[in-house]
């Protein structure tokens, strides 16, 4: 027994300050277990995905790995075992809350319906919703779609605000909701619809997958820009710390914007397409700032 | 675990602000229904036509129904699906592909899935109508020949009659099935029971509530089916053979 409080009195200790205080929730799960489970996607390209050796990748697995060698830091634990756990947009909220992961970083907006069942870190990236249209199709702008087939992906934010525009405007779009992006981008090129509305980001990583990504071309007025966060477990304000206080020095410190170029501006496996999409100014804004606020 | 339970989600007003989430999930019930029984009397023709083709003398036609049923029972079923709707349109001339391309999404969706499921399930009812015919006893179709009944006859007024009454209860197994795979339907768009849940839980972050509703919707389908099946199957028993009392 008294060996056992000596041991806790070192490490105690040995803990980063911040940590000095007993550890709850989350934190205090990592490092009994010494072990933490990350949450990742499977095909988000290019912000959580496998590469062609089924190793995660992309441009929030990043952040999330920056998040990780800082609970390293500072609950002293080297030798973390890390896990992956692959999630879909269907059940990243479930697996939250059972506590299956203890973070996950992907494309996961942040917003207040969400907020009611999960918690988000520091935003991480932020996107407007467009178009993707072949460039001969004549279509500049939402407004071109009247009376048109668009495809757009089953869960997505773009799902609702096409159906909230098409009932308000009534233009008469036929509106395809397909089960994920590849699919999407099939109905798009095999000539089911004229447009494709996703978030810009993964238009572009779209267009660069494509049999010929020149026929192509990203256009439109942004319809909503949306937040992407890590999602943490709710209420847990001292792992949250950990996560915002890591993803905030990586852009202060000028580290995003290479993470950024990384992925955004260079050829990234599996195939090595370039996504050619220069960063917005809502990203440079959220690199000068960082901040966890749900946009929509 | 830390969920925030919410069962009056159901009546709230959906985001768009045309109907309650409940509207939302009994007009995916009625495209479930709509799909899965328009699909399971095409399956009931398609396999009573191939079931009976496998047996019949004449050797090409039971390689034909032989074909059918291999084709649609060997391969998955979502792959089924894909191919009706991605790569049939992209087979036909371009004029007729983009005819089909160009008619109302729902109409494609519908017609996709309803051609899978039709021919999937056909496939299976169709050995179960081969096997109904070869349970009988040689002595029936010979008798019929011998009455003078041509060989078509004696399928319409004496083999399929009795095969049929045996093969209720095998039958009820693929009509519960079929309601249970119309949820491949989701996967090229079309927003049924399956989907409208995802869907709840897109809109409302509620996935505990939605999806415990979409299976008691199932499990009530299923129930009332089966219902139906065992008063047909109890009027329908042939005394003298298997499940007869």
């Amino acid at each position: 027994m008294r060996i056992r409080s000596a041991v806790l009195l070192a490490l105690t200790l040995i803990a980063a300050p911040a940590l000095a205080a007993e550890l709850t929730g989350t934190l205090k799960k990592i490092k009994d277990s010494n072990s933490i489970t990350l949450g990742h996607r499977e095909s988000s390209i290019p912000f959580s995905y496998y590469d062609d050796q089924q190793q995660v990748i992309g441009y929030s697995h990043d952040f999330q790995m920056k998040v990780v060698d800082a609970i390293k830091r500072d609950l002293n634990l080297p030798n973390l075992q890390i896990r992956y756990n692959p999630v879909t947009s269907q059940n990243r909220i479930p697996l939250m809350q059972n506590g299956t992961v203890n973070i996950e970083c992907g494309s996961t907006t942040n917003n207040l319906e969400r907020q009611k069942q999960v918690g988000f870190s520091d935003t991480i990236f932020v996107i407007g919703t467009r178009l993707l249209t072949r460039k001969d199709s004549g279509i500049k702008d939402f407004g071109d779609l009247a009376g048109k087939t668009v495809v757009t992906t089953a869960g997505t934010t773009s799902e609702r605000l096409l159906r909230k525009m098409n009932e308000d405007k009534k233009m008469g779009m036929n509106i395809i909701s397909a089960k994920d992006h590849g699919e999407s981008f099939l109905t798009l090129e095999t000539g089911r619809a004229v447009a494709f509305m996703m978030d810009d980001a993964l238009l572009y990583g779209e267009m660069a997958k494509a049999r010929r990504p020149g026929d192509w071309i990203v256009t439109g007025t942004p319809q909503s820009r949306e937040a992407y966060g890590c999602m943490v477990p709710k209420d847990d304000a001292s792992f949250k710390k950990v996560v915002d206080s890591a993803i905030a020095n990586v852009m202060t410190s000028g580290e995003a914007e290479k993470i950024y170029a990384r992925w955004f501006m260079n050829p990234v496996p599996p195939k090595g397409l370039n996504l050619n999409f220069p960063m917005s100014d809502d990203m440079k804004a959220l690199y000068r700032n960082p901040n966890d606020n749900a946009l929509e | 675990m830390s969920y925030h339970w919410n069962w009056g989600v159901f009546l709230s007003p959906t985001a768009d602000g045309e109907s309650t989430y409940l509207g939302w999930l009994l007009s995916g019930l009625e495209w479930t229904l709509a799909l899965s029984l328009s699909a399971w009397l095409a399956a009931l023709l398609l396999g009573t036509l191939f079931g009976t083709l496998r047996t019949v003398p004449k050797r090409w036609l039971a390689l034909l129904g032989a074909a059918y049923v291999e084709v649609f029972r060997n391969t998955p079923l979502l792959v089924q699906l894909f191919t009706w709707y991605f790569v049939l349109p992209e087979l036909l001339p371009p004029a007729w592909g983009n005819a089909v391309k160009q008619m109302d999404p729902l109409l494609q969706q519908f017609l996709a899935a309803w051609l899978c499921l039709a021919c999937f399930t056909g496939a299976r009812v169709a050995e179960q109508v081969r096997a109904g015919i070869e349970s009988l006893p040689r002595g029936q179709k010979a008798a019929a020949l011998a009455l003078g009944l041509t060989l078509p006859q004696a399928y319409r007024h004496v083999l399929l009659p009795i095969s049929f009454r045996i093969i209720v209860p095998p039958l009820t197994s693929e009509f519960l099935n079929i309601f249970k795979n119309s949820a491949v339907a989701s996967t090229v768009g079309l927003i049924e029971l399956s989907r409208q849940a995802q869907q709840l839980v897109d809109y409302t972050a509620q996935p505990y509530e939605a999806f415990i509703a979409v299976t008691l919707l199932y499990a009530l389908i299923n129930v009332l089916v089966m219902l139906l099946m065992r008063r047909i199957e109890t009027r329908s028993r042939v005394p003298g053979y298997i499940g007869s009392k």
